[in-house]
Parts: C-alpha cells; sequence; structure tokens
C-alpha cells in the first residue's frame, strides 16, 4: 500500500527527482515540489490551458496528467524556453505586442504556440486560433496574441533562411 | 490511492480483478482526472495502460485496422492509412476537446466514459467497430454499440478492460462522415452529433449506417434513416426523409446547450450535411 511514488523524470533537459502522492496532478508537483510555478492552474479541468507544458513532446494541460506518470518521461515547462537566459522569439513578440496583460495565460499561451510553431513553422491565422483554442484568455482578446505569433512565424522563417 | 503502470494486459486484469476498493483504468486520464478533481470519483486504484506496447499502436492488416486503448487521439490524427480509410472516424476522434485535450485522450476512454454526447461514438458505430474486452475469462469482442448502456454506464464486468478497438477495411466505393453541432467552433459538448458511413453500387447507395449522438441516453443507430437513403443517390427527397427519420429517432435532453426541441429539428440538418460528405467520399474513392 504506497500512497506516494518517488517520481524520476526529465524537466526541461534536467534530470529531476521528486517523491509525488499518487494522486496529486503534475501541475501541483511542478509548483509545489519542483518549484517552476511558470505553469499556472487556472480551472484545473483543462478548459483553459493555463497549466500546458509538453509531456515528450506533446502539448498537454499538466492539470489533467498525474505526477507520477511523469516518471521515465520529458516534461517541458515555460521555464525552458529561454536559452542562456535570452528570451525565446515567442516571449519577446508577446511583450512587443502587448499580447499580455495579467500574465496568468500566458505561460500557457506560450508553451501551446511554441508546440504550434514547432509542428508548424507557417501557419494561417485560423490554424493559430484552433491550435490556441484550448487556451483562455480574460484580458487581452485573443488578437494580439494572435498577431504576436504571426509575427514570431514570421521572424523565426526568415532567420531560418539566412542560416539556409 | 495506489497508482499502478504494468506492462501486459495479464497483469491489468489481475490488478483490476483483485482490488477491493474501486479501481479504475487510466488512459489518457481527461475524464478520470476531471472527475477526481471535482470530487466524483475518488479511486482507491488507477490502473495506466499507457505502458503496455501493444495498446499503443495502430495496427493495419489483412482485415482493417486494430487501434490500441492507449492511443491518443493526436495519435489516430497522425496515422495516414486510418485518415484515408476512415477520415469520419478520424475527424470525430479530433474534435475531442483542445490540442492539450487531444494529446492525452483516446477514444476507448470516449466510449467507456458513456457521456451521450462522446464525439467518437457515433462515427465508430457507423463504421462497425468493434470492441476488444479481455476478462478474467479470456477475450471477448463486442460491438461498439453495446457498449454503452446508458449515461455514464457501460457493460463492462469488473476487471475488464478494452484492449483495442477494430475496424474492417474501408470499400472502394464507400466513405464516412460525422458531423457535430455546437454552440462554440470548438471546445464545447455535442449538441448533436452524426456519424454515416455510406457504400456505392453503380452510383446508388447500396448500404448505409446513420448514427446519432446526443440526442438520447447513448448514441443510437436509426435504421429508418439508413433506408432512406438506400438505393438513392442522396438526391433531394432522399435527404428530406432522411432528416425527417433522423429527428424521428431523437429523445434528447432539454439543457441550456440546446432545447429538445432544437435538438430534435439539428439533428436532421446535420444528417444531411454529413450524408452529402459520405456520399462524395464513397463516389471520389471508386
Ligand atoms: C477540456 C475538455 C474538453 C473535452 N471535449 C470533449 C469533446 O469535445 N467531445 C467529447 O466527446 N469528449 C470531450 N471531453 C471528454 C474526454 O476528453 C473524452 O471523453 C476522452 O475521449 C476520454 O478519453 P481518456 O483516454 O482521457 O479517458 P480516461 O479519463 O482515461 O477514462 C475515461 C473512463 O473510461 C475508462 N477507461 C479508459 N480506458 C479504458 C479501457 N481501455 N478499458 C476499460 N475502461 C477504460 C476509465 O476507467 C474511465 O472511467 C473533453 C474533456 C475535457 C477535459
Ligand atoms: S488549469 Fe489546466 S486547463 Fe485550466
Ligand atoms: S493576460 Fe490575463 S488572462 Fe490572459
Amino acid at each position: 500500500m504506497t500512497d506516494s511514488t518517488l517520481v524520476s523524470t526529465t524537466i526541461n533537459g534536467d534530470s529531476i527527482e521528486f517523491a509525488c502522492p499518487n494522486d496529486e496532478t503534475l501541475l501541483d508537483a511542478l509548483r509545489n515540489r519542483v518549484g517552476l510555478t511558470g505553469v499556472k492552474e487556472g480551472c484545473g479541468t483543462g478548459d483553459c490551458g493555463a497549466c500546458s507544458v509538453t509531456l515528450d513532446g506533446r502539448l498537454v494541460c499538466s492539470c489533467l496528467v498525474l505526477g507520477v506518470e511523469a516518471s521515465g518521461r520529458e516534461v517541458g515547462t515555460v521555464e525552458g524556453l529561454t536559452t542562456n537566459g535570452e528570451l525565446h522569439p515567442l516571449q519577446e513578440k508577446f511583450i512587443e505586442h502587448a499580447a499580455l496583460q495579467c500574465g496568468v495565460c500566458t505561460p500557457g499561451f506560450l508553451v501551446a504556440a511554441k508546440a504550434l510553431l514547432d509542428k508548424n513553422p507557417d501557419p494561417s491565422e485560423t490554424e493559430i486560433r484552433y491550435a490556441l483554442a484550448g487556451n483562455l484568455c480574460r484580458c487581452t482578446g485573443y488578437d494580439k496574441i494572435v498577431r504576436a505569433v504571426q509575427a514570431t512565424a514570421k521572424d523565426m522563417r526568415k532567420a531560418k533562411k539566412k542560416k539556409g | 490511492m495506489r497508482y499502478e503502470s504494468p506492462t501486459t494486459i495479464k497483469e491489468v486484469v489481475g490488478l483490476l480483478k483483485k482490488e477491493r476498493g474501486k479501481a479504475f483504468v487510466l488512459a489518457g486520464g481527461t475524464d478520470l482526472l476531471v472527475g477526481m478533481k471535482l470530487g466524483m470519483i475518488e479511486p482507491d486504484l488507477l490502473v495506466d495502460i499507457k505502458h503496455i506496447p501493444a495498446m499503443r499502436t495502430v495496427k493495419t492488416s489483412k482485415t482493417g485496422f486494430r487501434i490500441g486503448a492507449a492511443v491518443s487521439c493526436a495519435e489516430l490524427g497522425e496515422h495516414k492509412a486510418m485518415k484515408k480509410a476512415w477520415p469520419g472516424v478520424v475527424e470525430a476522434a479530433n474534435l475531442i476537446g483542445s490540442d492539450q485535450v487531444q494529446g492525452r485522450c483516446t477514444v476507448v476512454g470516449n466510449l467507456c466514459n458513456a457521456s451521450p454526447a462522446a464525439d467518437s461514438v457515433p462515427a465508430l458505430i457507423a463504421a462497425g467497430a468493434k470492441a476488444v474486452i479481455v476478462g478474467a475469462d479470456g477475450r471477448r469482442t463486442i460491438a461498439v454499440e453495446n457498449i454503452a448502456t446508458g449515461p455514464g454506464k457501460t457493460c463492462l464486468k469488473k476487471g475488464e478492460v478494452i484492449e483495442a478497438i477494430t475496424l474492417p477495411n474501408q470499400t472502394k466505393t464507400s466513405g464516412d462522415a460525422y458531423l457535430r453541432f455546437t454552440p462554440r467552433t470548438e471546445m464545447d459538448i455535442a449538441v448533436v452529433g452524426v456519424g454515416i458511413n455510406l457504400t456505392l453500387e453503380k452510383g446508388l447507395v447500396s448500404k448505409a449506417r446513420v448514427v446519432l449522438g446526443a440526442v438520447a441516453p447513448t448514441a443510437i443507430t436509426v435504421p429508418e434513416a439508413a433506408e432512406a437513403l438506400i438505393g438513392t443517390k442522396v438526391d433531394k427527397k432522399a435527404l428530406e426523409n432522411l432528416a425527417a427519420a433522423c429527428s424521428a429517432a431523437c429523445r434528447p435532453i432539454d439543457d441550456k446547450r440546446g432545447s429538445a426541441e432544437y435538438r430534435t429539428r439539428i439533428a436532421g440538418v446535420m444528417a444531411v450535411r454529413a450524408a452529402k460528405i459520405a456520399f462524395k467520399r464513397a463516389g471520389s474513392a471508386a
């Protein structure tokens, strides 16, 4: 009878171990045991996307994943977007386009938008809106977020071409 | 609560059978974890099936497709052969929730959760899908339409688990489609769902399956609606008869998403649209 498990996982490329009650969500484990508070709880029931992370590269709601399920897998959070302290182009464009106000939804949007651009470097506006339909924002009205993602995609495509 | 992640189906059955408290199979968890969060489900044991290799793949064979119970709907949507043969089934599975939900949810979870509005279920039934069930007494295969027995209820016995869903090969002159109506375009629960699978012979419908979701306690097959299409080119008259048969079969609830009267009417409208798509697919596949 064990109600708790020692979880060994990889988070943003680092090996991490934490003890986790079996019924605790990955969202709570990330925030309260690992100390990664970028991931937010909006609803806790899969509706708002504020808790978005990647699990083995796939976008998921961390409120709908158990902490123990992260065992042996790779978790990606918003904290993993920066490289050597430099913001990811998406983060820069979100700032430039004022695509955030209170910021609670922002980490989720960034992780979801990155997952989209990794799969599809040239998404149409409709594709962006569908891909981000699982992320709710109660402040910006979405347009600025969509523009920021479009602008990032454009810049990243240009940068890639240059590199050639 | 205990959590187990066995690597064989035998262990799953053993764990479920042995448990005295409340035991649940954990697939994508998109229903289960919501239920736990809301305090509606308090499991003593969760048996995660995602570590069983045979449950993680979609297999194609001479007889058709075998979708492992732990295959996420996102993975199903990436399976080219499935998409080509059964576009309606794949579209229905891909309508479930957001990209985040897609990364986790499974069609078997959708089926076993037994919501009357489950999106993948009408499409699976229209396609003639079967569920392979494993229990302590061995394996049995039953039609998907016989799994749900009422809202939140299935015919699975204690200790039983669905291993896979099987689908036949789609013939060259067949086509399927699934459409749902929701007040919002994304992230909403179906007010009506319609799955249709048609086979043509010399340009006329020779076989049809029409299945409605969200208008009765479980998804319902409507033979009268199928008959309205058989022997026709899915012309205006046939579509009128189809719509009337679908509306007549509805026994919907009244709620904030749609009144019973509205659901009944929309069932006919959506059936007409789905039939046109299925007919086109059946014709162009030839
Ligand atoms: C934000 C959000 C949006 C959603 N939108 C939709 C929607 O648009 N349409 C829709 O139809 N649904 C929707 N759902 C509901 C849910 O995502 C689906 O029903 C999904 O398919 C469930 O699959 P799962 O693998 O996550 O199931 P789980 O939660 O893992 O399981 C569901 C139930 O089935 C049982 N079960 C699972 N696998 C097996 C098995 N192999 N054998 C026996 N029993 C099993 C479990 O024990 C549990 O009782 C939504 C959910 C959320 C959170
Ligand atoms: S907190 Fe997970 S989706 Fe809202
Ligand atoms: S910025 Fe406040 S919820 Fe999006």
